[in-house]
């Protein structure tokens, strides 16, 4: 990561000043919901709200850990069997449009692009209609089928973009030792594609977590709750604890900062790789 | 990494991503094209059942009479298009289409604005730009039930900083959630707010492409910044930009979380959208009304593929 350009003159100090502003009006609900999260239950209600946590409790953060990580568990599970399931599906795909010349590679590539356009509300209620037949509401294994559909054409398009750019004489030289595609796919193809692999399955697993609309809807009866429902449930149950609320949702922000700190610049790049997000 | 946005709306030689350039090779490097077929299968199949079938089983919610126990059974009866015509003659129909209207255009319109400002602020870098410009990825990474709540807490009226803040000028408090004059304001500032590190992270990419050569000429003809952003930066980003509002419109219409969470598409219908319709008719309510949600769902779709098509039309043009 660039922190700064080698040489910058220093006549942009006022670039980086002006920046920063931009940067801390812009982050600012963040600090609030971390400030909120560490205020006294009994000053969250002071006009003028306290600006800075300087007689910060942690009593909120008492409560996630008393209550929610059966929650936080529950959307790890998800998070990870959807990056499981996205992939297998979607690293395959792409070396089979990318490089072994697939019939329709193209036509698939728009279906997958179309598909990404359908609300997330009109797949609920077609999962929903499936799921109630095949005694699938209210599962793990539901929510990771419907929370998958979120990310797989955004891997499908992005391993494509990506093993596009593989030197072809690379796999012909494996050829030439007697590699089956399998085997070429496997110790090859994949092995190149470490990068790839990372941004598709950070992306899998942060759309699994922050999904609302499935969990909303396939699970909300379910004996389980991932941690986006819970806080939800949060909200509509009190509005006298809103440092708890604030403490749930800065540890469901975990991940993202994750993401943030080790993988910027997958994170960029995931973004106009497929730019696909709902 | 290989940026598709940027690269098609540029036409930069980064490598395609489509069948089209392999097929260029003429030798299959392994022999039957059955063994790509066997690679691309699982998809296949998966995308048949889990995106086909499913948008299927909501088109045939749409046109049968469905309620909860009609969907155990199997025996909802067929009413062909009459939920379309309820849902479009609905009182609520005009209110719906109005609010997405207003959403979605206030929306793009200032997620763009804002995030081109800053594209082409950190297209120099300075000392701490990257770091900065990372950190404004941070709203789009969050779960909309964090980002949302957090803006309700926000917008309290009695307790809210925004309220205290504007307090301090004299603004007398404002029921941003809770009055029907401002929740659809509200939930659009709080969705401003989420997409602008999209669009500051697309167009960025689109402002690299831009060859620096083009800058240093314009500048030696005497050209002032302004100048320079109108007459050169803006014309040359057009497609980039083309396809991030697009893509902004697209994504915009099917927001259902962060209007849900906030306000419920209330009060009384001030902030309803017709994906907010949707999931309330289904979803939201004690009793749900599969039926019309399915058929609200479905109108959305068309409006959704109607860009959709223009989106794709225009990156393919961008590709030749």
């Amino acid at each position: 990561m660039a922190l700064n350009a080698p040489g910058a003159p220093r006549r942009t100090w006022w670039k980086t000043a002006l920046g920063i502003l931009f940067t801390v009006l812009m982050l600012f609900p963040v600090y609030w919901m971390v400030n909120v999260s560490l205020t006294q239950r009994g000053d969250l209600r002071n006009n003028p709200p306290n600006l800075l946590p300087l007689d910060p409790t942690f009593e909120g953060y008492q409560a996630v850990f008393d209550q929610q990580l059966p929650a936080l568990g529950i959307s790890l599970l998800i998070g990870f069997g959807c990056v499981v399931l996205t992939v297998a599906l979607a690293a395959p795909a792409g070396y089979a449009i990318a490089l072994l010349r697939l019939r329709g590679g193209r036509t698939l590539n728009f279906i997958l692009l179309v598909a990404q356009m359908i609300p997330a509300v009109v797949m609920a209620m077609g999962f929903y209609a499936i799921y109630v037949r095949l005694g699938l509401l209210n599962s793990i294994p539901g929510l990771i089928l419907a929370d998958s559909t979120i990310a797989v054409p955004f891997g499908v398009l992005l391993f494509t973009a990506f093993m596009s750019g593989i030197p072809r004489e690379l796999l012909q030289a494996a050829r030439m030792d007697g590699a089956s595609a399998w085997r070429t796919f496997v110790s090859v193809v994949m092995p190149i594609s470490r990068n790839s692999v990372l941004t598709v399955s950070l992306f899998a697993f942060l759309w699994a977590w922050s999904d609302f609309v499935f969990a909303s809807t396939l699970a909300r009866n379910a004996d389980f709750v991932p941690i986006t429902l819970s806080i939800y449930a949060y909200i509509g149950n009190n509005t006298t604890q809103w440092n708890a609320i604030m403490a749930t949702a800065v540890v469901a922000s975990i991940p993202a900062a994750v993401l943030l700190v080790f993988a910027q610049r997958y994170v960029a790049a995931g973004v106009t790789a497929g730019a696909v997000k709902d | 990494m290989t940026t598709t946005i940027g690269r098609s709306a540029t036409g930069n030689g980064s490598p395609a991503p489509s069948a089209d350039r392999a097929g260029a090779h003429a030798r299959r490097i392994h022999g039957s094209p059955w063994i790509a077929v066997g690679f691309a299968a699982p998809l296949v199949i998966y995308l048949i059942a889990f995106y086909a079938y499913p948008l299927i089983r909501s088109i045939d919610l749409s046109v049968h009479d469905y309620n909860i126990r009609a969907f155990v059974q199997g025996d909802a009866e067929f009413v062909g298009l009459e939920n379309y015509v309820d849902v479009i003659q609905s009182d609520l129909f005009p209110t719906a289409l109005w609010n997405t209207f207003v959403f979605v255009g206030v929306s793009i319109l200032f997620q763009y604005a804002i995030g081109l400002a800053l594209a082409v602020f950190f297209r120099n870098s300075f000392r701490l730009s990257g770091f900065l410009r990372a950190l404004f990825l941070v709203p789009w990474l969050l779960p909309l039930i964090v980002s949302a709540s957090t803006w309700a807490w926000m917008m309290n009226s009695d307790s809210g900083i925004i309220n205290s803040f504007l307090g301090a000028f004299g603004v007398e408090p404002i029921n941003w959630i809770t009055s029907p004059d401002t929740a659809l304001l509200a939930v659009i500032i709080a969705n401003i707010w989420l997409g602008i590190p999209f669009n500051l992270v697309i167009l960025y990419s689109g402002l690299q492409n831009i060859p620096g050569e083009v800058y240093e000429a314009a500048s030696l003809d005497g050209a002032g910044a302004w100048k320079i952003f109108w007459r050169i930066t803006f014309p040359l980003l057009r497609p980039v930009s083309a396809i991030t509002i697009l893509l902004g419109l697209v994504y915009t219409l099917k927001v259902v979380d962060i209007v849900w969470i906030m306000t419920k598409g209330g009060p009384a219908n001030s902030s309803l959208t017709l994906a907010v319709w949707s999931y309330r008719e289904a979803f939201g309510t004690g009793q749900p009304a599969f039926s019309p949600a399915s058929a609200i769902g479905n109108l959305l779709i068309v409006i959704a593929l109607v860009f959709g098509l223009f989106y794709v039309r225009l990156q393919r043009r961008e590709e030749h």
